[in-house]
């Protein structure tokens, strides 16, 4: 491991500073609230080790967090469905405060994708109003109604066994998830780098479950199997003034293996790139900058800006090579901080599915 | 080319008499400017109560609230249930004589148009509202009338409502000393799929009062507003009838001649169009200037009359609206078409070879006249009927508008009457010259004199209206402040040391305290009082119950305030739900103006009882007057109380009066504006029928009645027809009044007002109108006086 000296912020944690401010990718370093106090917050170790279900739960002396849920389902008669559910945690100083004195904000993003509709909600509250937060036994992570439960059974990981229920205008779901593998620590056993100064944030994941539930439309209830990733990250340090956006892939492959993998790309048009390799087992293969290569084949107009909806994903070392296709063109995420994210199905040396996030496409001039 | 000259023809006219041309640009003006000033003014108006419809402050939206207060429990709990509710810190805030009303904001969880607006595009208000020290949005005229000390730091927004500050919900609760919430708020839109709230939360659900509510309730201002301006235009339009009647009169021999020349007669009506519109385009661009100034200067009082009356906050400053001004230039082309209609058509009419002899006008025509004492007589009786009859607001202006057209109408009719049966009381010929040729001359002026019966009118009804008002508010004010000195501690412990420390000092400490409810489905405060005379001999009772004192002291009833009394069409005895699990029968009702919302009073030891913890900070002390100044200084000594903290009553009615004679400056202003246009009506007829009576008065002037003595007698002729004009308008601004005070006001602000007459003011109305009337007829005079001998000998000479 090279041990580099600063960290970036995951960049999809400024969501919950962007709304706060003027809204676009230009303002990622450009929280306002994080002035001088935001030195005092903590900054990412390579050497520390994770420690559950402590870890599981916020970490407010970091400035930024996420539990990131990810479900690629399909209903009985075989219609495929995509489906996020999103709590964000940003800090506007180290520690807690009780009732209103908004010392931590939460926001949530719930979306539903089929392949002819995107339904998104939003919410955003504060923490110490019993609103918003994540709570150790049982374990949840809820803002309003939207949860993130355990249903693990005593001794279990708090989150192998989970029940997820959000709530929009036009839709609901309530799904139980089950993993079948272990936790996944991204990159460097966790410590995950994200540019090449060396800025990075600790990352984990929960790629193996089993889905089933509910989706609730105004037309009916729909009954949906799958699978779900989870993503747990948390850092304190903004962007890289030269980073603009990034591609995010989470895939799962028929053959039981996963890849995640991601490109975050710098203003002079280079991709910082990492990726994960995982098999069906759980055993990891991390690498590092270059090694995955991610190239956009097909643009769509998408809320006035043009979206890369079709990719290709390469990754030499594993033999991928593949071509990743929407559910979904306009799986435009309509937030404060707006993005793209979506299911998408892969095909060419490894068929499957999986899900993309995008971010840091500017509208159309 | 023919064009060219004719026109040049027809502006030659103009050139030779450009005072007949000032008088029609000016009256046109003026009709255009107080039509488009009134719309100016009601624009503004509604385009707040839309700004308002959008924001918190006005309870657009659903509320939850509890006579126990609202808590963060309450909050959380339904948020966690999916319901989204967002958290409403409401205050008013005294700084010195400033009222700070303050709305503090949850803006994470407020919906759209929750004040948001104010925040959107200003990517470091929610930073600073968010911040230790908070910030306060504030529009640009209240953060003039704010101290720069104690209050954290000021953001300048034209989004919140004049005399608020938007903040977030911790600075306004430390702000306000308070740890609950007024209420939740809830969002228009709740997610998809719960159940309805009322059965996942404790707290009651209060409507909210859309801003068409607000609108409805101001339309009554904006109708009688609106009522004046069409009044003022249709003055207005009598001037310009008869300017342009004068105009055309005196060129039918140039119109003679320009058709013997062989220009076509459309030519010449095309000509005729085009030098109106010019005129009116002038005029209406002059009307505009002048309509946006009467706007501006008026626009503050209007917004105070709203405030006063309804609580409806009216940005005293004016937009420029370009349709607006647009608007304005239309109803000055469309008021000249109107008036210049009837001179185009006689023009069309006259035949090639007419005489080029003066026409005098309209001459009295008994069947006219008997149609219009019928159609006169009509319109009294409809609003007659919808006096009696009649119910709401619309109606009852309704009858307004029948009993003012058809007095109006029947002006001429009556005048004329009135003058044959004077007839016998004329001494000589002259007199009787005299009598007979202000009857002749009646149809003529009858538009003027309309006009000026119109504005007559308006001016004794609107200011019995006033006046009355004014007399039973200063009376309600003494009953109902009986007490000498207020005082408003800060902290529940202060307010004990405050009632020890002027305990020896004083007659009398009388709490003040309330719980704000909801009765009805609408906001309302209910008080608390102890047994003590200065209610039982000064509460302004309207009916009571026998033993209302005793049974209000036990607490086993309630005073109601006229408003709710008569919006609810409650009655006494009737039991008055004040929370869900208790009611109690209504005892009396009394007179509470100037309140826009429901009030009730009670026992106080009935009200701690069902809110032990409400904070009870204000009292009211009976103290010996001379010992108010003693007192006062002594609690701001010790106390360090701020001056707003403790008031004697003279300062609460002072204030009091102050804010009421502002409510109805406009009324006052327009009051002027209506007899000054009535009066340059008067002028212009005058000064189109000086030309026209020639015939008249030259027999007269050869019969030896010298220029002079003909100049005097006008006058005179002028004043009596001004006089009995006068003597038409009391009884009909008396039936204004009525109507204003017993239907209007009834429905418009839910109070009726007993009349109370004001003789000396009209005798200056009296003379108003006279004065009116001579300086209108002085100018005539004048040249009649001035006349050669040849113009009157002409008349005799000429083709008749």
């Amino acid at each position: 491991m090279t041990v580099k000296a600063r960290l970036t912020a995951l960049s999809v944690a400024l969501c919950l500073a962007l709304p706060l401010s003027v809204p676009g990718p230009a303002t990622a370093q450009g929280f306002a609230g994080l002035g001088a106090e935001a030195e005092s917050f903590a900054v990412p170790d390579p050497d520390t080790e994770f420690a559950f279900p402590a870890d599981h739960l916020p970490h407010p002396d970091y400035r930024i967090e996420w539990w990131y849920l990810t479900a690629n389902l399909e209903a009985a008669d075989g219609t495929p469905y995509g489906v996020q559910w999103t709590l964000f945690r940003s800090a506007r100083r180290p520690g807690t405060a009780p009732g209103w004195q908004a010392d931590q904000l939460w926001m949530g993003h719930a979306a539903l994708t089929s392949a002819g509709q995107h339904r998104v909600a939003e919410r955003l509250g504060r923490g110490g109003t019993g609103q918003a937060g994540v709570t150790e036994a049982p374990f949840e992570a809820f803002i309003d109604d939207w949860t993130l439960r355990s249903r693990a059974a005593d001794g279990a990981d708090a989150l192998s066994s989970v029940q997820l229920t959000a709530r929009g205008a036009d839709f609901a779901y309530d799904l139980a998830l089950d993993a079948t593998g272990p936790l996944i620590f991204q990159g460097d056993d966790g410590y995950s780098v994200k540019s090449p100064e060396g800025q990075a944030s600790y990352y984990y994941s929960q790629p193996f479950y089993e889905v089933a539930g509910t989706l609730s439309l105004p037309e009916g209830d729909v009954a949906v199997t799958g699978t779900a990733w989870l993503d747990r990250e948390w850092s304190s340090q903004p962007l890289s003034e030269t980073q603009t956006g990034w591609d995010w892939f989470s895939l799962n492959f028929d053959s039981g293996d996963k890849l995640m993998g991601f490109g975050l790309r710098s203003t002079d048009g280079s991709h910082f790139t990492s990726a994960t390799w995982i098999t069906a087992t759980g055993a990891t293969r991390p690498y590092g900058d270059g090694a995955l290569s991610v190239t956009p084949l097909e643009t769509a107009d998408v809320a006035g800006r043009d979206i890369p909806v079709r990719w290709r994903v390469t990754l030499p070392e594993e033999g991928l090579d593949i071509t990743t296709e929407p559910l979904n063109p306009q799986a435009w995420m309509d937030t404060l901080f707006p993005y793209w994210e979506g299911p998408i199905s892969l095909s060419g040396s490894h068929p499957g599915r999986g899900y993309l996030e995008m971010t840091g496409y500017p509208p159309r001039e | 080319m023919m064009m060219r000259t004719g026109m040049s023809a027809l502006l030659a006219h103009w050139r030779r008499h450009p005072i007949q041309l000032a008088t029609l640009l000016i009256g046109l003006a003026l009709a255009t400017a107080l039509w488009s000033g009134v719309q100016a003014i009601n624009a503004e108006a509604r385009a707040s109560y839309d700004r308002a419809a959008g924001a918190l402050g006005q309870g657009t939206l659903d509320r939850l609230v509890s006579a126990e207060g609202v808590t963060l429990g309450d909050f959380a709990d339904l948020r966690r249930a999916g319901y989204v509710v967002t958290p409403l810190v409401e205050g008013t805030l005294a700084l010195g004589e400033t009222r700070l009303t303050l709305r503090g904001i949850d803006p994470l969880t407020a919906p759209p148009g929750l004040g948001n607006a104010a925040i959107a595009g200003d990517d470091t208000a929610l930073d600073g509202l968010l911040s230790e020290d908070g910030l306060l949005l504030v529009a640009p005229e209240t953060a003039r009338g704010l101290p720069r000390d104690g209050l954290p730091p000021l953001r300048l927004s034209g989004q919140v409502d004049q005399g608020t500050a938007l903040t977030e919900i911790t600075t306004a609760q430390r702000l306000l000393g308070v740890e609950e919430l007024t209420a939740l708020v809830l969002a228009p839109e709740q997610p998809f799929g719960l159940p309805a709230i009322e059965t996942a939360t404790r707290l009651t659900r209060i409507e909210g009062q859309s801003g068409g509510d607000l609108a409805r309730l101001t339309d009554s201002f904006h109708l009688n507003l609106t009522a004046f301006g069409l009044l003022s235009f249709a003055v207005g339009l009598f001037i310009v009838q008869s300017a342009i009647g004068l105009a055309f009169e005196q060129r039918r021999a140039t119109f003679r001649t320009l058709r013997a020349l062989g220009l076509p007669l459309s030519r010449l009506m095309v000509l005729l169009a085009a030098e109106l519109s010019l005129i009116a385009l002038l005029a209406g661009i002059a009307g505009i200037a002048l309509g946006y100034a009467i706007a501006a200067t008026l626009l503050p009082g209007v917004a105070g009359t709203l405030r006063g009356l309804y609580g409806a906050d009216v940005s005293g400053q004016l937009g420029f609206d370009p349709l607006w001004a647009l608007s304005a230039l239309a109803i000055a082309l469309l008021g000249a078409g109107l008036a210049g209609a009837q001179a185009l058509w006689r023009v069309a009419q006259m035949p090639l070879l007419a005489p080029a002899r003066p026409r005098a006008w309209a001459m009295a025509n008994a069947r006219a006249l008997r149609l219009q004492g019928a159609f006169a007589a009509a319109l009294l009786g409809a609003s007659l009927g919808l006096a009696i009859w009649g119910d709401g607001l619309v109606l009852a202006f309704a009858c307004l508008a029948a009993l003012l057209i058809g007095a109006a109408l029947a002006l001429p009719p009556v005048l004329i009457g009135t003058l044959r049966l004077l007839r016998p009381l004329a001494r000589g010929p002259v007199g009787g010259w005299l009598l007979a040729d202000a009857r002749q001359q009646v149809p003529a002026l009858s538009l003027a004199l309309m006009a000026l019966l119109l504005a007559l009118s308006a001016n004794i009804g609107v200011g019995t209206m006033v006046g009355s008002f004014r007399t039973t508010f200063t009376g309600w004010l003494d009953q109902r402040l009986a007490a000498e000195l207020y005082v408003t501690a800060r902290t529940p412990s202060e307010a004990q040391a405050i009632r020890a420390a002027v305990a020896p000092e004083v007659d009398a400490i009388l709490p003040v305290w309330s719980v704000d409810v909801t009765v009805a489905a609408q906001p309302a405060e209910i008080f608390g009082i102890v047994d003590h005379p200065t209610y039982r001999d000064n509460w302004p009772l309207l009916r009571a119950e026998p033993q209302v004192w005793d049974r209000i002291a036990a607490g086993d009833a309630v005073l109601v305030n006229e408003q709710l009394f008569r919006r609810e069409a409650l009655a006494l005895g009737e039991p008055i739900a004040i929370t869900p699990d208790w009611t109690l029968p209504i005892a009396g009702v009394y007179s509470d103006y100037g309140n826009p919302a429901g009030q009730l009073i009670t026992g106080i030891e009935a009200l701690d009882q069902r809110f032990p913890n409400r904070p009870r900070l204000r009292f009211a002390l009976r103290v010996d007057p001379e010992a108010v100044p003693d007192l006062v200084a002594m609690l701001r000594d010790r106390f360090d109380l701020p001056a707003a903290n403790v008031i004697d009553q003279a300062q609460v009615k002072a204030l009091s009066l102050r804010i009421f004679d502002q409510t109805f400056l406009v009324s006052g202003a327009l009051n002027v504006l209506t007899l000054g246009v009535a009066g340059f009506a008067i002028l212009t007829s005058l000064l189109t029928l000086s030309t026209l009576r020639l015939p008249q008065l030259a027999p007269v002037w050869a019969l030896g009645l010298t220029p002079g003595r003909l100049g005097r007698l006008e006058v005179a002729r002028t004043a009596l027809l001004a006089l009995l004009t006068w003597a038409v308008a009391v009884p009909v601004g008396l039936l204004l009044a009525w109507v204003l005070l017993a239907i209007a006001n009834v429905e418009a602000f839910g109070w009726r007002l007993p009349m109370v007459l004001f003789p000396a003011q009209w005798l200056w109305l009296a003379l108003a109108a006279l004065a009116a009337a001579i300086l209108a007829c002085l100018w005539p005079v004048y040249r009649l006086t001035r006349l050669p001998p040849s113009h009157l000998l002409r008349v005799f000479a000429n083709d008749r």
